[in-house]
């Protein structure tokens, strides 16, 4: 700590190369925090108490291959299976196919499969009630400036009703909202439509249902019971997947895009540009201090202790711009949130974004320290006094 | 007197490329406690390495020297950094201050080897500007000091941390005539009063004349000494 003067005050030698360094930090951690936070969002999605109970059955193919609805039959009949429920995507956009709505056509007792979901009980019964009728989340009401009783038309992007009108008109019957916004708020951005109203308009569903979920009687049987159910349809010609919900949502995410691999991608490409950046500063800045250093080490400073003092200051450098960038992703989250009406729910900066921030900080400010820190040390004392 | 640097058959061989330069043959040397003395000789006679070998900057090819008593001519690199840090104080001509720092903050440098508080560092520092007459410019960085009182905060850097030996590479080789003499006029207060072993290189017969005893240098050897 005592030679915390001496490091800001080197730091901060050039103050304006200085600065546009840190800006440039901040702008990667800015974008680490922001893509961390997608990243998340994807892998909270499916992650409940509730969701532990639950199992998802897909086909063993692909999530666009559907089953027969006569399966579900059989997976009630397994032991240990308590509800059997089903849906198909519908994949609807709101007055511009840029507005992409998560939307499913589901059973009748789709909605008591998730607890996390709010609906009141009026509401529930004109949904019920109305084979025309969908129920919406909370974000998306809130953004189009929906109403119950409005007539919602919905283009879906796949599926045709028997003219090939890919327009359909509901009735927006509830509102759905979510009990646990972290982990579930992904229902406040979905709508749901009766399956039946679905599988009667459109002539490529025939009676098929594209995954089933199941809730099972004993968590800690989950996994016997998802073997039992993939049992049921072994060599046909619809084999089964059956996994645990936040699997089956890892999965189905993961063959829309890899958000992993996407983040993982930028965030390389960013930090291996901010390892040069900030390499070639550290470098320039000892370098226009080498007398600077020889005088250190003349005076008594051991070798370790400039290595230190270097080192040290890539490491604050760092750790500044890294601090002010993921300062503002927690600032800038929650007002994202809030402009995009809840339909881009990203958690704020949490504890494991932190952490691996603060390590992607020191390793990179280790990392760009060390080569000038090698050669501060390396300094020939004489030689350097002689060329100053 | 007790002698303080003894110089035993130093030489010092520098290697550029594929050539050999010796740069100082075989010297011997005595220095007694509490003197002031003026290394004079032409460029490139070696003045200023034998500057570095007894302020332990440099080692020698071959050869000894003791200083207080201690062989630094076999220490490693830590070592002697500990050492200087303890027994010299140096002053550049182009004094090497941190630019950044104030005048204080410089000479505060060399007490963060020690394990004195941060105030009693402020103190020491603050004394030492005293002493050099500049405690009225503690706060101020060296862009805003003159040459002389620049050199003047070298001299407090120095003598902090109360090294027995101050080893000067021409102190007042860039300044003016007036703060040349106010320079070494506190050299010599810094020897007679507060008993500094000082060395000297200089080009300067003048500021030869603060020191106690001048020793020429030419190619590299010893050729004379001259008494005050």
């Amino acid at each position: 700590m005592k030679y915390l003067h001496l490091i800001w005050a080197s730091l901060f030698r050039r103050k304006l190369r200085t600065i546009l360094t840190l800006v440039s930090i901040a702008a990667a951690f800015l974008l680490f925090g922001l893509l961390d936070a997608v990243r998340v969002s994807f892998d909270q999605a499916g992650r409940s108490a509730a969701g532990a109970e639950r199992l998802q059955t897909g086909s063993r193919l692909s999530f666009i291959q559907t089953l027969p609805f006569s399966l579900g039959a059989q997976i009630a009949a397994v032991p240990g299976v308590k509800d059997v429920a089903y849906a198909n995507w519908f994949g609807g956009a709101y007055q511009d196919p840029h507005n992409q709505i998560f939307t499913f056509a589901v059973s009748p007792n789709y909605i008591d499969m998730y607890p996390e979901m709010v609906l009141a009980a009026d509401q529930r019964k004109n949904f019920d009630a109305n084979p025309n009728a969908i129920v919406a989340g909370s974000a998306l009401t809130k953004r189009y400036g929906w109403k119950i009783g409005d007539r919602i038309p919905l283009q879906s992007q796949i599926f045709p009703d028997r003219q090939g009108n890919k327009n359909w008109q509901f009735d927006l019957a509830g509102i759905l909202t979510t009990r646990d916004r972290k982990t579930g708020g992904f229902f406040d951005g979905m709508v749901l439509l009766h399956w039946k109203k679905f599988d009667d308009t459109t002539p490529y569903s025939q009676g098929t249902v594209g995954w089933y979920v199941t809730r099972v009687a004993d968590a800690r049987q989950a996994d016997r019971v998802a073997r039992a159910i993939d049992a049921l349809s072994a060599n046909s010609d619809h084999e089964t997947r059956t996994q645990t919900e936040q699997a089956a949502t890892a999965n189905w995410m993961k063959q829309l895009v890899d958000i992993g691999l996407i983040v993982g991608s930028i965030m390389g490409a960013v930090f291996f540009t901010l390892l040069l950046l900030t390499g070639n500063t550290m470098m320039q800045s000892v370098r226009e201090r080498t007398a600077e250093l020889a005088v250190l080490r003349t005076i008594g400073f051991p070798p370790g202790a400039v290595l230190g003092i270097v080192l040290a200051e890539s490491l604050l450098l760092l750790l500044l711009g890294g601090l002010v960038g993921l300062g503002l992703v927690s600032l800038l989250v929650p007002a994202i949130v809030k402009g995009s009406g809840g339909v881009l729910n990203l958690p704020t900066v949490g504890a494991s974004s932190w952490a691996i921030g603060l390590a992607l900080m020191v390793l990179i400010g280790l990392a760009v320290g060390a080569l000038p820190a090698w050669q501060a040390v390396r300094l020939k004392i004489v030689d350097a006094l002689a060329a100053h | 007197m007790a002698t303080l640097v003894e110089v035993r058959n130093v030489s010092r061989v520098y290697t550029r490329g594929k050539q050999k330069i010796e740069v100082l043959h075989s010297i011997n040397l005595e220095i007694a406690q509490g003197d002031f003395l003026a290394l004079m000789g032409p460029s490139g006679s070696g003045k200023t390495t034998l500057l570095n070998l007894i302020g332990g900057l440099d080692t020698p090819t071959t050869g000894t020297i003791a200083v207080a008593g201690q062989r630094i001519d076999n220490l490693g690199q830590s070592a002697l950094s500990r050492w200087r840090a303890t027994h010299v104080g140096f002053v550049f001509q182009f004094y090497n201050l941190m630019p950044t720092l104030s005048a204080q903050r410089n000479v505060e440098l060399p007490l963060l080897l020690t394990k004195l508080s941060a105030a009693q560092r402020r103190q020491n520092a603050a004394v030492a500007l005293r002493l050099v007459n500049l405690g009225d410019r503690a706060g101020h960085k060296p862009s805003e000091l003159s040459g002389g009182q620049q050199q003047r905060v070298a001299i407090a850097r120095a003598i902090v941390s109360d090294p027995a030996l101050l080893v000067c590479d021409e102190p007042t080789g860039d300044l003016d005539r007036q703060s040349a003499e106010e320079v070494l006029g506190l050299l010599q207060v810094l020897n007679r009063e507060h008993g500094k072993t000082i060395i000297i290189v200089t080009h300067d017969p003048k500021a030869a004349e603060f020191a106690r005893q001048t020793l020429r240098l030419d190619k590299g050897t010893l050729v004379g000494t001259q008494q005050a």
